[in-house]
C-alpha cells in the first residue's frame, strides 16, 4: 500500500490559499499534504474532477448520552435506511439518528473528514468519547456544556471569575474537551423548576445571576484560556416567535469578542406566535455583516423527518406540547438538561416553509462566506445526508424558485427569497463547508490543501445537478489513505479525537472534592477521563498569542 | 520469621453488582486476596469478598481443557451455526460489549441481554411515549416527593435510598429525609415499606387501571367508581394532590410493572402520567435498572446497532423485534441452533422450556463462576470478573458511565480478550466473504 | 385440594448475597425455596412453618417450604431462582417478557417424601 499519492490534473479549490479551480497536482505523503511527491506514488487521475479539502462539520449531534437516547427512542427511524455488513465494514441502520459505524461511513461518502459533536454534559462525556470511538472515518471533537453549570453559577454569584476560569480549564483538561458550549444559558437551570428564561436580564433561581452575566463571564473565560475556537452559543428562546431580539441582544452583549452563534436560523424569528410568525433573517444578517467578530452556522431546515435533540429542556417540552409527539427528557445533575422530540418539517406547513426560507435567506444575505457555515444542526433541522440538497439550493437560483412553488403559498409574501438571485460559487461552497469552519475552529491542519495539512481530501465529479455532485465523492482521502472510491467506503479507518490542550490543575481538584461530595453522585477521582481511553488523539495548543 | 504481606488499598472502586453502581468503595487487598470492603452494601461486599469462590474451570464436554482449546471449540461451534444466539452480558463491561456485538455482526447472530427479561418492557414503553427523567443527583439535590412503585430498592438497590433518594442530603434538601415524603406502592409489604411515609397496597395486575385513573384525575376528570385496584378512589385523589403539590416529584418503578399483565403498557401509562404532571410541576420518572451493567449493554448495543435489545443480524444488518428476536421467544420456540452465554446465568433465570432448549443445543458458557449454565455447557471458558479482576466501563441506572478498576489479578483472560480471540478464530474459519445472505432457520 | 393463589417473585437481600456462594450452596437453595404465605392462608391449608407445599401452573410444578410472611391473603412470595423458573411458561405475548410475576398457581400440601 503506497504511503504516497499524487492526485493529477484535477481542479483544485483551496480557498485558504486562494485557489479557485486551478488545475494542479496535489501530493500526499505519510498522511500529510506535501509540496511534491518524490519517488513512487499511487496516482489518482483527477482529470475533469474537482478537488476540495475534506468537509468540516462545525455543529452536529452524532454521539452523546442524548444522541444515544434518541437512537434508542426511535426504532421506527432506523427502518428507513440500512447498511448491510461488508468485509471490513460493520452493519448499521438509521436515517436521522444513524448507528455509529453507519454515521462514519455516510459522512465519508459525502466527503466529510472532520466533525464536531456540538454538545456533551461533563458527567456524560466519558460516554460521548466511547461512542465517538465507534464512529470511524472522521476526526472529531466535543464541546462541553457549561452554560447552566451550578458550580459556575455559584462562582458567578460570588463574582469569582478566576475560579470559573480555573474550573472550566479543569473540565476541558479532565474530559478532553475541545470547546465551550452554552445552551440557553440560565434557561436550562430554570427548567429544573419547570420554567425558562425570557430575556437576558432575568435572574436564575437561587443563584440570582442572569443569562447576560453567564454569557459575558464564559466568553471572557474562553478568550483568557486562548481556546482554539470561540465560545459556541445556542442562544435563549430557540424556536420561539419574536426571538430575534434576544439573539441580537446576545450578540450585542458580546460585541468585540469572538463569538459563534449556533444554528442561527432557529433564532431569527419575528412575530408573536406561530400565526404571525415572520422572518428576521435580514436584521440578523445586517448585524452579522457589520460585526466581523461573529461566525454562525445556519441550522438549515430540510423537509422531511428530523429528530430534535438539544440540551434545551424547556424548548423540547414546548415542542412536545405543540406536536404531541413522544418526548424524552433527562435533567443532568449540577450541569444541564436534555430533551428529544421527533419532528417532521412539511413543505405545506407555513411555519416550516418559512423556517426553510429563513435559513436560505441567512446564507444569501450574509456577505462573507468565511463567517457563515453549512449545518442543519443535525438532526434537529434534518439529517446531514441532505447537505448536498442544501448546496444545490445555494448554487442554483432556478432550483430555489421551483421549491418556492411547492411550499405553502403564504411564505412567498413573507420572505425575501424570491428576490435573492445570488448563487454560491463552488469556491464559496468550499469555504462554508471546509475552509471557513476549519478556520473558525482554529484547526490549522484542516480545511485546506497546503503543505503540512492533514491529507483529508474530497474529490467530486462536476455535475450540473449539484446535489448529485456532492452526494457521493468519487474519492475521499483520509490521513493519506484512500477510503472512498466511487461513492463507496472501501476501507474503514479510525479518526482522531481532537481536544484543546489546556493545562491540568491539581490544586483545584482538592478544592472541588468537597463540592463534588455535596452535590454530585460520583467520586471526583472517577470524573476525569484518562488519555488511554482515546486510542487515537490529538491535542490542539491553547493559550493567548504572545 | 514473619514475611511482610503485600497490602494494598484501592479507593474509588466501582461496584458492579446492581444499577446503583456505587463508585466510592474502598477495597483492601492482601497478597492478591480481598480482605475488606468499605462503603459497600452487603451485596457489594459479598461481590468482592467472595471473588475467589465458586470459580469456573475451563473445560470441553466436561473434561479439563486449555483456554486455547476452549476458544477454538467455541469458534468452531459459532462458525458453523446457522442461527446462533449471543446472550447475557449484564455482568461485564463496555469493551466486552463491543466485542460481543462485533461477533454477532460477523456470524449473523441474534444478540440479546438480560434487560430482555427485566426492563425491556420499560424500554419499549419509552420508545412509545418517551420519558421525563433525570440523573440520580437531581433527586439527591431536589426531590421532595419520592414514590417507589412495584419496586423493592431496600433489597435490590440497598444504597439507593442513602445515596440518592431518601435520606441523602443535597443542595435543596439539606435536611435529607425530613425534606422528603416517601410513598411505597406495591402488592405486598416489603422492607422498602419501612422507609415510606405512606404505603398503598394494591391488587396484583391493577397498575394500568390505577395509572389511567391518576392521569384522569390530574387532568381534572373524576371517576364514577368507589375504588380502583382495591384502593378507595379518595386515596388516589389524595395522591394526585400530593404529586401536583410537590416541588420535584420522582416516580421510581421496578419489575412489579414489567413482569405483570400489561407489561410495557403498564409503563406507558406510568410515563404518560408523569408527562402530564409536568403541566403543574416538575415531575419525573425513572426505572430502577439493573442487575449489573444491563444499562451499559443497552447503551453500546444502541449506538452500534440502533436498538437496545433483541437484535438480530442474520440478514447482515440489525433488525429489532421484541417477541420475535427476544431471547425468551427464540428459546421458547426452539429456534436457535447454538448459543454463547456470557456474563449471565441464562439457565438459572429462564422459564423451564427456554432452559430446556438451551441444554439441547451446542452451548458455550463464559463466566467467572460456575452456574446453572456452566454446569451443562459443552464449552466452559472462565473469565476474569469484570470490575474485580478486569477493568473497563460500566453504566449506572441513570445512563452515567463510570470506570471499573482491576482490583485483583486473575489467571483467566477478561471477557473482552476472550471475545477478541473467538472473533479471530471465527475469521480464520470463515474468511470475510461478503455480505451474509439470509440463512434458513432450522425447522423442527 | 388445590387453591388458586397469586405468586409474586422478586429479589431478596439474602438471595442476592448467597448467590456469590454458588447456586448449589445450602444457604442459597434454602432462600430461593422459601415460600412466604399469609398465616391465615397457612391455617386454611393446614400447613405449618417449614412444611412442604407443591406449587403448580400449566407449565410445571415446584416443591417448596412455606414460612409465615407479611403478604396479604391470597398472595404468595418467593425469591427468583430455579423453583420459580419451573412455573413460568415461555409465552411472552409477543413482548419478549415471560410472565414472571403475578402468576396464578395452585397450592397444596406436599406429603411426598
Amino acid at each position: 500500500m503506497a504511503s504516497a499519492i499524487r492526485i493529477k490534473g484535477g481542479r483544485v479549490y483551496d480557498p485558504l490559499h486562494g485557489l479557485n479551480g486551478v488545475v494542479k497536482d496535489v501530493c500526499v505523503e505519510d498522511g500529510k499534504i506535501v509540496k511534491e511527491c518524490d519517488g513512487a506514488a499511487e496516482v489518482i487521475d483527477a482529470t475533469n474532477l474537482v478537488i476540495l479539502p475534506g468537509g468540516v462539520d462545525i455543529h452536529t449531534h452524532i454521539a452523546s448520552p442524548a444522541v444515544n437516547a434518541a437512537r434508542g427512542l426511535r426504532p421506527e427511524d432506523h427502518r428507513l435506511l440500512c447498511c448491510p455488513r461488508k468485509p471490513g465494514l460493520r452493519s448499521g441502520v438509521g436515517f436521522t439518528v444513524p448507528s455509529t459505524f453507519t454515521t462514519g461511513y455516510l459522512y465519508a461518502r459525502l466527503g466529510y473528514t472532520t466533525v464536531m459533536e456540538a454538545a456533551t454534559p461533563p458527567i456524560g462525556t466519558r460516554h460521548t468519547h466511547e461512542e465517538l470511538n465507534d464512529i470511524p472515518m472522521v476526526d472529531k471533537g466535543v464541546y462541553l456544556l457549561m452554560g447552566n453549570n451550578e458550580f459556575i453559577l455559584q462562582y458567578l454569584k460570588s463574582g469569582d471569575l478566576e475560579k470559573i476560569k480555573r474550573y472550566v480549564a479543569w473540565l476541558l483538561h479532565s474530559l478532553k474537551g475541545f470547546g465551550l458550549k452554552l445552551v440557553n444559558p440560565g434557561g436550562v437551570e430554570q427548567w429544573k423548576y419547570g420554567k425558562d428564561v425570557e430575556g437576558l436580564d432575568e435572574k436564575v433561581n437561587h443563584f440570582d445571576v442572569t443569562p447576560r452575566q453567564i454569557l459575558q463571564a464564559l466568553t471572557w473565560v474562553n478568550e483568557e484560556l486562548g481556546l482554539p475556537h470561540s465560545i459556541h452559543i445556542h442562544a435563549n428562546r430557540l424556536g420561539v416567535p419574536g426571538n430575534y431580539q434576544v439573539t441580537l441582544e446576545t450578540m450585542r452583549a458580546l460585541e468585540g469578542k469572538r463569538v459563534h452563534m449556533a444554528h442561527v436560523q432557529f433564532h431569527s424569528y419575528g412575530g408573536e406566535d406561530y400565526v404571525s410568525f415572520t422572518s428576521k433573517a435580514k436584521e440578523m444578517a445586517d448585524y452579522i455583516n457589520g460585526h466581523p467578530n461573529v461566525t454562525v452556522d445556519v441550522g438549515q431546515v430540510v423537509f422531511g423527518d428530523a429528530t430534535t435533540i438539544t440540551a434545551d429542556g424547556p424548548w423540547q417540552y414546548r415542542l412536545h406540547k405543540l406536536t404531541k409527539n413522544k418526548w424524552y427528557n433527562l435533567d443532568v445533575e449540577v450541569e444541564t438538561g436534555s430533551g428529544i422530540v421527533p419532528y417532521t418539517y412539511r413543505e405545506k406547513n407555513y411555519v416550516n416553509a418559512l423556517q426553510w426560507a429563513i435559513g436560505l435567506e441567512t446564507f444569501l444575505l450574509i456577505k462573507d462566506p468565511w463567517r457563515v457555515f453549512l449545518s442543519t444542526d443535525h438532526p434537529n433541522g434534518g439529517p446531514f445526508l441532505y447537505y448536498p440538497w442544501i448546496i444545490k439550493l445555494l448554487m442554483d437560483a432556478e432550483f430555489r424558485s421551483q421549491m418556492l412553488k411547492r411550499v405553502h403559498k403564504r411564505v412567498l409574501s413573507h420572505t425575501m427569497l424570491p428576490h435573492l438571485s445570488r448563487e454560491y460559487s463552488l469556491y464559496e461552497i468550499a469555504i462554508i463547508t471546509r475552509a471557513g469552519p476549519a478556520r473558525a475552529l482554529g484547526l490549522r491542519n484542516k480545511g485546506h490543501l497546503g503543505p503540512g495539512a492533514d491529507a483529508d481530501i474530497a474529490i467530486y465529479a462536476e455535475a450540473k445537478d449539484k446535489e448529485e455532485m456532492f452526494e457521493r465523492a468519487v474519492y475521499v482521502v483520509k490521513d493519506g489513505k484512500i477510503v472512498v472510491r466511487d461513492g463507496e467506503v472501501v476501507q474503514s479507518v479510525v479518526g482522531r479525537t481532537i481536544f484543546a490542550d489546556v493545562p491540568g490543575d491539581d490544586d483545584l481538584l482538592t478544592e472541588l472534592r468537597d463540592q463534588f461530595e455535596k452535590y454530585y453522585t460520583v467520586e471526583i477521582g472517577n470524573f476525569p477521563i484518562p488519555l488511554e481511553d482515546l486510542p487515537f488523539h490529538q491535542a490542539v495548543p491553547t493559550g493567548r498569542p504572545a | 520469621m514473619t514475611v511482610a504481606k503485600e497490602m494494598r488499598v484501592v479507593k474509588d472502586v466501582t461496584c458492579p453488582f446492581c444499577g446503583v453502581t456505587c463508585d466510592d468503595l474502598e477495597v483492601h487487598v492482601e497478597d492478591g486476596k480481598i480482605r475488606e470492603v468499605k462503603n459497600a452494601c452487603v451485596l457489594g461486599k459479598d461481590t468482592f469478598l467472595h471473588h475467589l469462590e465458586g470459580l469456573a474451570t475451563p473445560r470441553i464436554d466436561g473434561k479439563p481443557a486449555s483456554i486455547e482449546a476452549c476458544i477454538e471449540a467455541a469458534a468452531d461451534i459459532l462458525a458453523r451455526a446457522k442461527y446462533p444466539l449471543i446472550y447475557g452480558l449484564d455482568s461485564t463491561e463496555l469493551h466486552a460489549h463491543r466485542k460481543a456485538i462485533e461477533l454477532a455482526d460477523l456470524i449473523g447472530a441474534n444478540i440479546d441481554h438480560t434487560s430482555s427479561v427485566c426492563h425491556a418492557p420499560s424500554l419499549q414503553a419509552v420508545q412509545t411515549v418517551g420519558i421525563p427523567s433525570c440523573t440520580v443527583g437531581e433527586v439527591k439535590n431536589r426531590a421532595d416527593l419520592v414514590i417507589f412503585w412495584g419496586a423493592n430498592p431496600a433489597e435490590a438497590h440497598p444504597r439507593h435510598p442513602t445515596r440518592y433518594s431518601v435520606t441523602v442530603k443535597g443542595m435543596f434538601t439539606p435536611q435529607g429525609r425530613k425534606d422528603r415524603t416517601v410513598i411505597h406502592v406495591d402488592v405486598r409489604r416489603t422492607p422498602t415499606s419501612r422507609m415510606a411515609d405512606t404505603c398503598i397496597q394494591i391488587k396484583p395486575h391493577s397498575d394500568y387501571e390505577i395509572f389511567s385513573t391518576l392521569t384522569a384525575l390530574v387532568n381534572g376528570h373524576d371517576l364514577d367508581v368507589s375504588e380502583v385496584g382495591g384502593v378507595p378512589l379518595q386515596e388516589w385523589r389524595d395522591l394526585v394532590e400530593l404529586m401536583k403539590g410537590a416541588k420535584f416529584g420522582i416516580l421510581y418503578w421496578g419489575m412489579g410493572l414489567t413482569m405483570t399483565r400489561g407489561k410495557y403498557l403498564n409503563v406507558v401509562a406510568l410515563l404518560r402520567l408523569c408527562q402530564e404532571l409536568n403541566r403543574f410541576t416538575k415531575f419525573l420518572g425513572a426505572p430502577l435498572r439493573g442487575h449489573g451493567n444491563v444499562v451499559g449493554m443497552a447503551q453500546v448495543l444502541t449506538w452500534q446497532t440502533g436498538f437496545p435489545f433483541a437484535v438480530n443480524m442474520s440478514r447482515g444488518y440489525p433488525r429489532f423485534n421484541p417477541g420475535e428476536f427476544s431471547v425468551a421467544d427464540l428459546l421458547g420456540r426452539g429456534e436457535v441452533d447454538a448459543a454463547l452465554i456470557i456474563a449471565a446465568d441464562a439457565i438459572g433465570n429462564f422459564p423451564a422450556k427456554a432452559a430446556q432448549h438451551l441444554k439441547s443445543i451446542p452451548l458455550i458458557a463464559v463466566d467467572p463462576k460456575e452456574s446453572e449454565t456452566t454446569k451443562v455447557a459443552q464449552v466452559v471458558i472462565p473469565a476474569a470478573q469484570a470490575a474485580v479482576a478486569a477493568e473497563g466501563v460500566a453504566y449506572r441506572m441513570d445512563h452515567i458511565p463510570l470506570p471499573l478498576k482491576k482490583v485483583v489479578d486473575s489467571p483467566y483472560p477478561s471477557d473482552r480478550e476472550i471475545l477478541e480471540r473467538i472473533i479471530a478464530r471465527v475469521l480464520a474459519k470463515r474468511p470475510d466473504d461478503g455480505a451474509k445472505r439470509a440463512a434458513p432457520r432450522p425447522r423442527r | 385440594m388445590a387453591r388458586p393463589f397469586i405468586l409474586i417473585t422478586g429479589r431478596t437481600t439474602k438471595q442476592g448475597r448467597t448467590i456469590h456462594l454458588g447456586k448449589e450452596a445450602k444457604e442459597y437453595v434454602e432462600e430461593i425455596s422459601a415460600l412466604e404465605m399469609n398465616p391465615a392462608d397457612m391455617e386454611a391449608l393446614k400447613v405449618k412453618e417449614g412444611d412442604r407445599v407443591r406449587l403448580r401452573t400449566d407449565h410445571g410444578s415446584s416443591v417448596v417450604r412455606c414460612k409465615k410472611g407479611t403478604v396479604p391473603p391470597g398472595l404468595l412470595f418467593i425469591a427468583y431462582g430455579q423453583f420459580v423458573n419451573a412455573l413460568v411458561g415461555p409465552d411472552t405475548q409477543g413482548t419478549g417478557m415471560p410472565n414472571t410475576k403475578g402468576i396464578e398457581v395452585e397450592v397444596e400440601k406436599d406429603d411426598s417424601g
